[in-house]
């Protein structure tokens, strides 16, 4: 399987330092994080170097090297957000899911980080739930909204 | 341009805020309860603007009424669906705007001139026949068929325009530098790393209204030489990325982009380069080194890329709004943009207005408006009711504007002079109850987190700020923090290379200099008097206040409250973490900060 995807992505763009993000895009895109052995893998079948590649990977903030839970959530850390309290929604969220930022939860359920800017700053505080957005989410919504993605 | 219709036309905003806010549930709810009803159709736009009224949806009836409702939700469906079909009468709460009604006219549309956002809110954004039906293309086809290269960039000189991306630079300069420049290969890039937190102008736009942007770069790329572009847009703008697929491909197979341009001999392709998430990627030359696959470090300029840019090649780079910007001004003649606007800063500005704001939202009008017309007289005020602090402009590398200076105009010079930068255009509205030391912190967090490294002052030197501004905030700070504050700012704004360390003290510089009694109050007194810094407030129970609800005991995250149902709870000052829970959860205004 891994295998043959990795053939996919050097097919799809390229086996040159060029096509480095987004092939590390494609693989986070297929695993949710970014195995090393694929990498690996990757650096093998191509002119890409494991320091180029490993480089990149650790630039990005996009990049995770460890797996994300089922639900990735997002938090904004804004301008806005931060005005409007997005804090005090981190606090509730830790709260409810036990965990800290970039931690994914014992179920693996729910893992969380924070985003620079997710662009609804007139909705914040905001928060990402895998696609979905969430403006307004005040500490006090933040159990209510879990619930929808199973969280007792 | 939905009036010829003979029937009635639901449209509802689909831009990510609007989703945000609900929308996708009022549009799929509204598909479900009208069913096959030939009388109406249903179909999306993407933003208007008007964030703080979203989910929003319009109303075109054949007889030329219009209606425009906002807050509208999944659940108001049942209620007002039947009376729009019918004309009948509708909850005032929801209407916006009614032709019956001439005199209702939101405020917020007020004072604004549209022309970089002229289609955003109103035509579909995945097709491109609504925006060719609106003069879309009309400008490629004109420069192709009637305007030599050095023409088109004579034009957009006349025309004033400046880059919209932050730093203000002649655009037709910009372009002519290019254009002069020989190379084998040249490439014309679209920079949509809207990176500035409190900015969401670019993301609006690419939503909104794709076409134009590429037609920008089609004109850009015509104009310096170029047949090869490329947009780098940030991979938190899922929407954008969809719909600039979409509108690529739409072009190419209309023979508007691509191999031999409606067989004029020019051809253009173009490419999407999604970021990873960099801030300092903005920044063009880190940009390019992102694009080749690197990490997106900023090198030394010169060279310019006008002269050695991407893959060593002469690069143009534009920030969204200025490519937007472009086919208005082809179609409507250079003197025509230049009439509007200040004398150095000419034609239109787009700003994003958020924060504590009352009308927050995407707002366009000329260059030169004082910033006290966008705050009052568009925004409305603060959210709160409670006095206006500030305006961050220019997100971090931008600085805090008082209300003492709120006359000045918006151009890039007098915004300058305050001490903040115009900047893309975001601008973050603060009442009293923010605290610009903690502001100033929470930008150089920022700045110190996105720094790429390469610089030592840029690394280490924010670092440095930021742990100042930390132990100020937190108690701990001595005045002789001040001058360090200073003196350190001044180095790492001289000894960064590019913009991110440049402009990282912007804030702390401005917020020193228009609220220097807020950063001595903290210091001298550990008084935080917006209430926002944790160590150096705390939060009790107003015995007169409290019912005993329980619901500040039930959320408390670390069970400092006690006390029974009914009766006057406390908080045990030993285990509370200041996290502000109880305060927001109370809805008897029983818990008191401070």
């Amino acid at each position: 399987m891994s295998q043959s995807n990795v053939k996919k992505y050097l097919e799809n763009y390229g086996n040159t330092k060029e096509a480095s993000i987004p092939i590390l895009q494609a693989i986070q895109g297929d695993y949710g994080y970014l195995p090393l052995d694929i990498l690996d893998q990757v650096c093998e079948e191509s002119e890409i170097t494991k320091t180029h590649l490993y480089g990149v990977a650790t630039f990005y903030a996009q990049f995770k090297l460890t797996p994300k839970g089922k639900n990735a959530i997002k938090v904004c850390k804004g301008t806005a957000c931060h005005v409007k309290g997005a804090d005090i929604t981190i606090v509730a969220l830790k709260d409810q899911l036990g965990i800290n930022m970039d931690q994914t939860t014992e179920d693996g359920e729910f893992s969380m980080e924070t985003v620079a800017c997710l662009g609804c700053c007139s909705l914040a505080p905001v928060v990402m739930i895998n696609e979905d957005v969430y403006g307004g989410l005040s500490s006090a919504k933040v159990r209510g909204t879990l619930k929808k993605y199973g969280k007792e | 341009m939905e009036k010829n219709n003979q029937h009635i036309k639901f449209v509802v905003g689909l831009g990510s805020c609007g989703i945000a806010a609900g929308a996708k549930e009022l549009y799929e709810e509204l598909a479900s309860k009208m069913g096959n009803n030939c009388n109406a159709s249903l179909s999306h736009t993407s933003c208007n603007g008007m964030c703080f009224k979203e989910p929003i949806m319009e109303v075109f009836y054949p007889d030329g009424n219009y209606l425009m409702l906002g807050n509208v939700h999944k659940k108001d469906v049942d209620k007002i669906l039947e009376p729009l079909l019918s004309q009948g009468a509708i909850d005032e709460k929801f209407i916006i705007e009614n032709s019956r009604q001439p005199d209702k006219k939101e405020e917020f549309r007020q004072k604004q001139h549209k022309i970089v956002l002229e289609n955003c809110g109103i035509i579909d954004p995945d097709d491109i026949e609504p925006y060719i039906e609106n003069g879309g293309y009309e400008a490629v086809k004109k420069v192709l068929n009637t305007m030599p290269p050095q023409q088109v960039i004579d034009e957009i000189k006349t025309s004033g325009l400046r880059g919209r991306g932050g730093a203000g630079f002649p655009t037709g300069l910009k372009w002519q530098f290019v254009r002069n420049n020989t190379g084998e290969k040249k490439y014309m890039i679209c920079n949509a790393d809207e990176g500035d937190p409190g900015a969401f102008m670019d993301r609006a736009v690419l939503e909104g209204d794709p076409h134009k942007v590429i037609e920008g770069l089609i004109i850009g790329g015509y104009a310096i030489g170029a047949e090869h572009g490329y947009v780098y847009v940030r991979a938190e703008y899922p929407l954008a990325i969809k719909r600039l697929k979409s509108a690529i491909k739409q072009a190419t197979e209309k023979n508007l982009l691509g191999h031999n341009i409606l067989n004029s001999g020019f051809s253009f392709h173009l490419k999407i380069k999604e970021g990873a998430g960099a801030f300092v990627c903005g920044e063009e030359t880190a940009l390019i080194a992102s694009i080749e696959g690197d990490r997106g470090h900023p090198r030394l300029k010169p060279p310019f890329p006008a002269a050695s840019g991407l893959w060593g090649y002469p690069t143009n780079i534009n920030n969204v709004e200025t490519l937007a910007s472009i086919p208005w001004i082809i179609k409507n003649g250079a003197e025509t943009y230049a009439s509007y606007g200040t004398e150095k800063s000419k034609g239109t500005k787009v700003f994003s207005l958020a924060g504590k704001i009352a009308r927050g939202g995407l707002i366009e009008v000329d260059m030169g408006v004082p910033l006290r017309d966008i705050i009052y007289t568009i925004g409305g005020g603060t959210s709160s009711g409670k006095p206006f602090k500030a305006v961050q402009l220019g997100g971090p590398s931008g600085g805090c504007v008082p209300e003492n200076l709120l006359d000045t105009p918006v151009d890039y010079e007098s915004i300058s002079a305050t001490g903040a930068i115009m900047g893309s255009g975001g601008m973050v509205v603060m009442d009293e109850d923010t605290c610009v030391v903690d502001v100033a912190k929470f930008f150089l967090t920022f700045t110190q987190n996105e720094s790429c490294g390469k610089c030592t002052f840029c690394r280490i030197g924010t670092k440095r700020l930021l742990e100042i501004l930390e132990k100020i905030t937190e108690g701990r700070g001595g005045m002789a923090d001040l001058e360090e504050l200073e003196e350190l700012s001044g180095k790492v704004k001289d000894l960064s290379l590019c913009g991110l360390g440049k402009t990282a003290p912007n804030p702390i510089m401005t917020t020193l200099k228009y609220f220097r009694d807020e950063y001595v109050e903290h210091i001298k007194e550990n008084k935080c008097r917006a209430g926002v810094c944790k160590e150096l407030i705390k939060f009790s129970v107003i015995e007169g206040s409290c019912t005993g609800c329980h619901l500040c005991y039930k959320n408390c995250p670390v069970d400092a409250i006690t006390g029974e149902a009914k009766k006057i709870h406390h908080i045990d000052q030993k285990i509370c973490i200041k996290c502000g829970m109880c305060y927001e959860v109370c809805k008897f205004d029983a818990i008191l900060k401070g």
